[in-house]
This record gives C-alpha cells, structure tokens and sequence, in this order.
C-alpha cells in the first residue's frame, strides 16, 4: 500500500474507535492521546483494529512507536502492508 | 450388581459364535481361513473341533462366489455368518451385498427375506498400507435394506452377534481391526445378547457432544480425559448402530451440550460424519453454539509407515483441536 | 428526546418526518416536537437506516427517553434501486438486525430472543462471534430493558451525579487513606499474558486490578455495601461502579456486577463494553444504581493520587493513581519500581481507618502474587 492508502486506513480505524471523530482534522504529527483525548483503552481498541485491518502482530513493546498517524503510517510501511 | 468376568475382544468374538452355534443348529460359519487356520484374526480357533466341518466352512478365495452362497443358504432356510476377511476384500462382494441382500426383500414383494449376518473386520492402525485400511461403513450404511453395527467394546461383540442373527434381514457386523486384543467386562451370568438400535453415551459430560463408533472410540474417550484436565466435560457417544443412526441419542446429547464433534476414521467427504452433521443440522439447529465439527481421516489412501498412518487417521490431538473450536478456545 | 432548553422536562411528538425502513443522512429533520417554546424539529447527527419509530404522535415524551432507532452499519453493503433484490431486503429488515461481519450462533440468537435482548448490543468474543457466553455475560452486565422507557441521555445523567456529589460531600463523613503499592509483579505478570494472548484479547492493567480490588474487598465487607436510613446493609457481591471519563468533560460511574466472581476474559469484555456504550451514549440508567463500591482509575499520564468522592448510598470509593517509576527499598536495596498509589476513601458512619488500612495491607499482599490473585 502506498502512504495515501495506508494514512486512509489508519483514520479509518481511528473514526471506528471514536466515531464522534469523523468529520474532524487529524493532525499527523501530535500524538492522539493529546489530540483527541484518547484513554489506554481508546488506544488499545485502535491497536486492535489496526491489527486487523493490516493483518500484521503488533507486540505491545511497539506502541510507543504508533502514538500517532504519521508514526502509524511509518510503522505499517517497515512492515510491508 | 452382576457379576462380570474379563475377556478380550475376540474371546468374546468366538465365545458369541459358539453361543449361536449351539443355541441354534442353523447357524453356520463361512469364510477364508476359518476353519483350519482358526480365523484370520483367530475369532473361530478351535471351533472347527468343536462343530465340524460342516458348520465351520473355509470358503475359496472368492468374495462374490461365498457371499452369494450364503445369501442363498440364508434363503433356503439357514442362518450363516458370512466372514468377509476385512472390508477392504468386501468391494467384491458389493454386488451381492447390495443388489441381492439388500434387496430381495423389496423386489419379492416381501416373499423373501435374506436373514444373513455378515461379519468384517475394518479400519486402519495396523500398518496394512492403501488396500488393506479401509473404513468404508458408511457405504454399507448407505443402503435401505442393510442393517449395520459396529460393536466397539468387549459387551457389545459378545453380545452383539445374537441378536443379529435373530433378524430376519441382513446385518453387516464390523469389528475394527485394532479391538481385538482389547479387554473388557462381559457379565458372567444370563442372558448376554444386547440390543442393536440404541446408541450408548459412554462419558457423561455437558459441554460438548462427542460422536464416534468402533476403532475411533478409544482414542475419543482418551481425549476426553485428557480435556477434563483444561476443564472441558465431554460428553462421549458410542452410535453402535450406523444403520439405523440412533438420531434419539444424538440429539438429545447436543441439544444439552449444544456443541458437537464426530469422530470417523472414514474420509470426510461423504462420510458417516457427513450424515451425522446433516441430522444435528436439520434436527438441534436451534440448539448449536457452534459449528459441528468433523474429525476424519486424511484425504489420502492410507499411508503404510506407522508415523504417517498414525497422522492420517482420528488422533486424541485433532480430536482436542477440534473440541477447542467448538469452544472458540 | 433530546432536552431542547434547560427548563425541559418533556416534549409532545406531533409528527415522524421520516419512516422505518428510510435511509436517514447526517442533518436530516427526523419529527417535529411540541415544547413550551413552540414548535421545534429534531435532527440526525449520523447517517443510516431508520428502524423502529417507539413513540406514537400525540405522545408526550421525557426528555431522555429513547424515541427512535437508527442502524448505522459500516460498510453497509445494501443494495439500493434494485427492485428485483427489494423483497428479499424487506423480509431481512423483519428479522433480528443483521450486523454486516457479525456471527451469532442459532443458540444464542435463540437466548437473546427468550430474554428480550437485543443482540446487536452484545459484545462478541475474541474470534468475533456473539455465542451462550456472551449473552449470558451481557444479561448479567445490564439489566433487562425495560423498552423504550428506562434510559437517559447523558447530560440528565451528568446533572443528576454532579447532585449526588455535591450531596455526598455535605453528608457523608470522609476518611481517607491511601498507600503506595509496588505494583511491578502485577506489571511483569501481565506482560507475560498478554504476549500469550492474540492481539484483540490483550488486557489493560485495569482488568486484573479491579478483579484483585474486588476479591480484596470480600475480605472487608465494611468496605462494600449501601447505607441507607441509618442502616448499613454490606453486598454478597462486589458490583462495582467503574468511572468512565466521558469525551467533552464529564465522569459517569455504571456498574460492573459480580467483578469478583469474573474470569479475566470476562471482565475484560465487560469493561470494554461498558466503556464503548458510555462513549455512545448507550447506558441504561439502571445501571447507575446497584454499585456496591466505585473504582476509580486515573489511568496513565494523569496524577498520583486522588481523594475520590464517595457516590452515595454506597460506603467506599477506592482511587488509583497512575503507575509511575521510582526508586524504591526492596530487599534492602533500592530498586527501580512501579508504583501505584491507590487511596480509600471510607464512610465514617460505617468503617473506619484501619478497616482502610486493613484493605490496602491485604491488597499489597494480592497485588504481589497476581497469578493467584
């Protein structure tokens, strides 16, 4: 996937966490647990359905990595999705 | 509580074909090798002795010529038990099988009757390779006309026999191939001859159902024991009758347990397992908490090395996996 | 019915603009209601299908209560204009609604149905299907509906708990206590499961602590339990109100009931549930009654300690602060550990401090061994 698809894919797993989300800007460099408020159990949702909307394992020692989407897209993209 | 006495699955084999022979003087013994060499699987040691050779017959080595000759003496009067060495040798025989046993009846408009009981031995696990391992049951149990049985236990092969010969149409006896060194409590007084209908729940439990018949039991009841460690109760089936299937049983376990899991040694496609799955589906749909799950043999021949036969058949591991799936562990 | 001025109590439905069955687009008018203040049209803030209207017009409707239901699938893959498939779409709307993805096993669509849930509200398991289990823990995490009745928006629900504190403060005679635990044991241990478990069934610390806050407060009763008209009646059971924050400000305390009898699966589910329903404005108001005891969990990033309120008529309110690193004496060394500092804060009418102290020296203990705990 190329970063558009991948930016595409994050938010849409973002706006299924939070649907009262959708509609609203992403920044992609602030971390959405500043932006939006998210909880450990908002992020933990967002990890689960990244996880299944790629198809790839993500260990729990990674989350720091996946703060926000920009780190997101990265992440996705080292790993061939 | 009556007493019982120990005896090995073909023990019990000969000791109902003695009991038939001396209760009733129709009854008669045919097939390969069972006279002078004592039965291929030696269910009919020493009984060439004891009755002659009259009444225990070795056969040519032709299972369409035999078969045909003892559906005829059943005809004419007699009450034969015909031995097909394995079932594996039985596809010769299909013919008479299923076009004269099975059928005479219907196509006599009920002046006939074929009261033939025929005995296999079946299965895999003893290392015979791709034509020797067969478990083709279910084609038996296919066929309106034919009743079948698979007596798994020690109880059920010395008290199975009798009872079949008692039918005024044929019976297609299976005894798996692996059982007959097995050891198992018979009761040593009155009358041992058991019904051929029911269905026997041989563990109670309340999770899951567990639905087997003949060679597959003992690895299913393993499996069952061994799921009480993580905490499942299994509840586990004996079908003892393929046909008729004892639906009664059946659903009346899943219904409980609302999952359920057979275990054949056939191959899936088309098999017993098959059927099973349909009858629950038609019958306990509203019940399920899962998909029936089926555990069968491989799709392939039989393999003739141990480790490969041994993966290709039901195991106590694909027997847990597929317990777990009904779990969603 | 939404509350369309701050003096609003109810509202009169005069007509429904759209019908069961219409595909309704953020911003469309949905009726038209009668308040004090005239005539007023209520709008969608969401896109989907309309499925039940549950007010007739001329029916006069508190503010809170539910008065239609909207299904907003994702992904939805409807048909749309195409008349050969439109029977067939009728006959589905008349069936239990069908969440695009979603399994349901015949058993327990069957159980649902006999218990008058909705099924489309239970949480499905780790591989995604709704099964026996999910519905037996659903109906035992909420009560039944009681139709259309029962349940409050949540500003009403947000008015109605900044009462009780302010109520609770006036009335109720705090004490408060609180310890710094070493929680690393319950941190490494948890680390260890979840690396076990499969992406979706990982759990946040907060499942096994308020699993071990629970059993811990079997242990003192004084801790767990109503007071009400001079009496202290104690709870068999921890049901535990669990403080959610909601989005836009605003902190909501509905109850997880039996936490200490729940396996970890279940309690995560539960918790997980609750908070999804809390962000979706989907709780019942019968489910901010019944807590024996609140927990209140910062979380990570936030504070150390809190001084929580007791909701009333409940006696105990236990806060947990966040989980920080710090040096710390441990076999006579000092040590790097996580710490958590977690206070009780206890009715005086009822308990006491070393009932307090009694529950955090029992809880330092169980928090120590949480594969047993």
């Amino acid at each position: 996937m190329n970063d558009l698809e991948l930016t595409d894919m994050v938010k849409r797993v973002l706006f299924d966490v939070a649907p009262d989300l959708e509609g609203e800007t992403v920044d992609p460099d602030i971390p959405f647990r500043e932006q939006f408020e998210f909880d450990s159990m908002d992020f933990l949702n967002f990890i689960i359905g990244l996880h299944q909307a790629s198809g790839i394992q993500i260990p729990e020692a990674d989350y720091p990595q996946l703060a926000g989407l920009d780190d997101c897209v990265a992440y996705l993209k080292a790993r061939n999705v | 509580m009556t007493a019982t006495r120990t005896l090995t699955y073909r023990e019990a084999i000969r000791e109902a074909l003695r009991e038939a022979m001396q209760r009733d003087e129709r009854v008669f013994l045919m097939g390969e090798d069972v006279g002078r060499y004592g039965g291929a699987y030696a269910c009919s040691k020493g009984l060439i002795e004891e009755f002659g050779e009259a009444r225990i017959r070795d056969t040519p080595l032709s299972e369409s010529g035999f078969t045909g000759a003892g559906i005829g003496a059943a005809l004419g009067g007699m009450r034969p038990i015909v031995e097909i060495m394995t079932v594996n040798f039985s596809l010769l025989a299909l013919d008479q099988i299923v076009n004269t046993a099975a059928t005479l009846r219907h196509m006599s408009g009920g002046q006939f009757s074929v009261p033939v009981v025929i005995r296999m031995a079946t299965g895999a696990g003893r290392q015979l390779a791709a034509q020797h391992s067969h478990s083709l049951e279910c084609w038996f149990a296919h066929v309106p006309g034919l009743r079948v049985v698979a007596p798994a236990t020690v109880a059920d092969a010395r008290g199975m026999l009798w009872t079949a010969l008692q039918d005024p149409d044929p019976v297609i006896m299976f005894e798996h191939a692996t059982l007959y060194n097995d050891e198992g409590e018979v009761a040593s007084e009155g009358e041992v001859a058991c019904d051929l209908d029911k269905a026997a729940i041989r563990r109670a439990g309340k999770d899951v159902s567990l639905i087997t018949y003949s060679g597959s039991l003992k690895k299913t009841l393993d499996a069952a024991q061994r799921l009480s460690a993580e905490g499942v109760d299994c509840e586990v089936i004996d079908l003892r009758s393929l046909r008729p299937l004892d639906d009664a049983t059946i659903m009346s376990s899943v219904n409980k347990t609302t999952r359920a899991v057979i275990v054949d040694e056939g191959w899936r496609s088309g098999s017993l397992a098959g059927e099973i799955s349909a009858r629950i589906q038609e019958q306990a749909f509203y019940s399920l908490d899962a998909p029936v799950e089926r555990v069968c043999s491989v799709e392939v021949p039989i393999p003739y090395p141990s480790h490969l036969e041994m993966a290709a058949t039901p195991h106590a591991e694909g027997i847990m996996a597929a317990v777990r799936k009904t779990l969603r562990k | 019915m939404p509350s369309l001025g701050a003096d609003m109590d109810e509202g009169t439905l005069v007509e429904w603009l759209k019908q069961p069955g219409d595909r309704i687009h953020k911003g469309d008018i949905l009726a038209v209601v009668e308040t004090q203040k005239g005539a007023i049209e209520i709008e969608v803030f969401s896109d989907g299908v309309l499925r039940d209207c549950l007010a007739n017009p001329g029916d006069r409707v508190p503010v809170g209560e539910v008065i239609a239901m909207l299904d907003s699938g994702k992904a939805s893959a409807a048909p749309t204009g195409n008349a050969a498939l439109a029977p067939v779409a009728d006959a589905r709307a008349s069936l239990e609604p069908l969440v695009p993805g979603r399994k349901v096993t015949p058993a327990a669509r069957r159980l649902a149905r006999e218990s008058g849930m909705d099924i489309s509200r239970i949480v499905p398991d780790g591989t995604g299907v709704v099964g026996l289990q999910q519905v037996r823990t659903h109906a035992e995490t909420t009560a039944p509906p009681a139709g259309p009745t029962g349940r409050t928006d949540l500003k009403e629900m947000r008015k109605a708990i900044a009462a009780a504190m302010a109520r609770s403060k006036r009335e109720i005679p705090h004490y408060y206590v609180s310890s710094d635990i070493d929680v690393t044991a319950l941190m490494d241990w948890l680390a260890k499961e979840n690396a076990a478990r499969s992406v979706a069934d990982r759990l946040l610390y907060a499942v096994p602590l308020f699993g071990i806050l629970a059993r811990t407060l079997l242990e003192t009763p004084e801790l767990n339990g109503h007071y009400e008209a001079g009496e202290f009646s104690p709870s068999q059971s921890v049901h535990a109100g669990i403080a959610i924050a909601m989005r836009g400000g605003g902190l909501i305390a509905p109850a997880i009931r039996n936490v200490a009898g729940k396996s970890l699966d279940e309690l995560r589910l539960s918790l997980t549930d609750l908070v999804g329903r809390v962000r979706s404005g989907r709780l019942r108001s019968s489910e901010l009654s019944g807590a024996s005891v609140t927990f209140s969990n910062l979380g990570e990033n936030t504070a150390d300690t809190l001084m929580p309120i007791i909701y009333p008529p409940q006696v105990a309110i236990i806060g947990c602060g966040q989980i920080a690193t710090r040096p710390w004496v441990k076999d006579g060394e000092v040590q790097i550990r996580q710490i958590m500092s977690i206070t009780v804060a206890g009715d005086h009418r009822v308990s006491d401090g070393r009932s307090a102290a009694r529950f955090l020296s029992r809880l330092e203990k169980h928090l120590a061994t949480p594969e047993v705990s």
